[in-house]
């Protein structure tokens, strides 16, 4: 597979959101604000990119029987530097997302990707599937999120577009909308994957 | 605080799956069958429950007099990582077509969010040791809830009919979404 191959996988065909379904908790719990979605997103890329590196450098120092545990040490110290950069220099964002940051621990796509990918390939590789698995991650949250705050508080990125005593779904930004936007969309996907062909 | 509405809160109010939207995978992956459903809800609770009564151990006594919290995330999802082994072996043993059935997701309790985040959270609220056990458990029951709910939804949908589009994935979040909604009427319960 050519490096260019690699970066658009993650984006388009095997996108983590709409088609492997993985780490499906921040997709639903985060994405009330497109702020939110976009940090969210790049907060999990970047521990992609960083652990994928790092495994694919360490993959042949690594035995296999607990090569989980290795997998899970290196994800938990990525997640720990992001959380505490982004404490230091984004301190709204990273209380808006809240307890969501150290869960990218949890999050099944950076380990996924650590067994799937890292711990076969080479390092250039590796940080080109991290980068690009991490954008489309952030593309799909990005769209939940915007979907969800131009309906459900009439505004796109913070920026109002509805007058303040207009109605909004209010429903969107409570935890059923998050279900039901992303079913919907996903039904949406499908669809035209099945036009499209892919 | 009063352990009737701690178990309250956990359960049905902010129940962790349909309002706080954690161990969602688990909840769209393992909720084809409920006889699963109850099996995993059960090894979650036994994981989450010990888990928690350990982390709690671990921050008193250890991290906070050596102010070292920043290793928390590290340090947890180890206890979690060692428990779920200790239920893998366990429910292999003396439960094998459980063990089957759950396949891939028994392992996955360890990347389950909501093993690492009831942890983090007991911590975040300062609750006792009893506490933090006592709501531990109930959302252990509030996830078992809320997967055997899914899942006989799900059996029936079986029969029924409904678009092509919507089929797998998208029924499943929609069906979530109106569970949801059903879960909201409960906020305001407790003061």
């Amino acid at each position: 597979m050519s490096n260019f191959k690699v970066f658009t996988n993650g984006i388009i065909k095997e996108n983590p959101t709409f088609v492997m379904v993985l780490g499906t908790c921040p997709v639903l719990a985060i994405t009330t604000t497109g702020f939110n979605g976009v940090g969210m997103g790049l907060a999990t890329a970047f521990v992609l990119v960083l652990s994928n590196i790092i495994i694919s450098i360490l993959k042949n120092y690594i035995p296999d029987k607990v090569r989980i545990a290795v997998f899970i040490t290196i994800i938990a110290t990525c997640v720990s530097v992001v959380e505490l950069l982004m404490k230091a220099y984004t301190p709204e964002l990273y209380k808006s997302l809240g307890i969501f940051i150290p869960l990218i621990v949890v999050n099944c796509l950076v380990l996924g990707r650590a067994e799937a990918f890292a711990q076969k390939r080479g390092v250039w590789a590796s940080a080109l599937d991290g980068l690009g698995m991490g954008l489309g991650f952030t593309l799909a949250l990005t769209l939940i999120s915007i979907v969800r705050e131009i309906l459900g508080n009439g505004s796109i990125f913070g920026f109002p577009f509805l007058p303040a005593e207009a109605d909004k779904i209010l429903l969107f930004i409570l935890p059923p909308g998050a279900f039901l936007t992303y079913g919907l969309l996903f039904a949406v996907m499908n669809a035209l994957k099945r036009k499209a062909n892919i | 605080m009063d352990y009737i509405k701690i178990i309250i809160i956990a359960i049905i109010v902010n129940n962790i799956i349909l309002s706080q939207f954690l161990g969602i995978c688990s909840f769209l992956g393992v909720t084809g069958k409920v006889s699963t459903a109850i099996g995993m809800g059960a090894a979650v609770t036994f994981v989450i429950a010990m888990g928690n009564a350990i982390t709690y151990l671990i921050q008193t006594f250890i991290l906070i007099p050596y102010h070292i919290e920043f290793l928390q995330t590290i340090t947890f999802i180890f206890v979690v990582a060692f428990l779920v082994q200790i239920v893998e072996i366990i429910v292999k043993k003396s439960m094998p077509p459980l063990y089957q059935a759950l396949g891939i997701y028994l392992p996955l309790i360890t990347t389950n969010c909501a093993t690492l985040a009831v942890a983090l959270l007991a911590v975040q609220k300062s609750f006792t040791l009893v506490e933090s056990v006592v709501f531990a458990s109930a959302t252990g029951v509030g996830y078992t809830l809320a997967l055997v709910l899914m899942a006989g939804i799900r059996e029936q949908m079986e029969i029924n009919g409904y678009p092509k589009g919507m089929k797998g994935f998208p029924m499943t979040l929609v069906i979530g979404s109106l569970l949801a909604l059903a879960f909201m009427g409960f906020s305001g319960l407790v003061k």
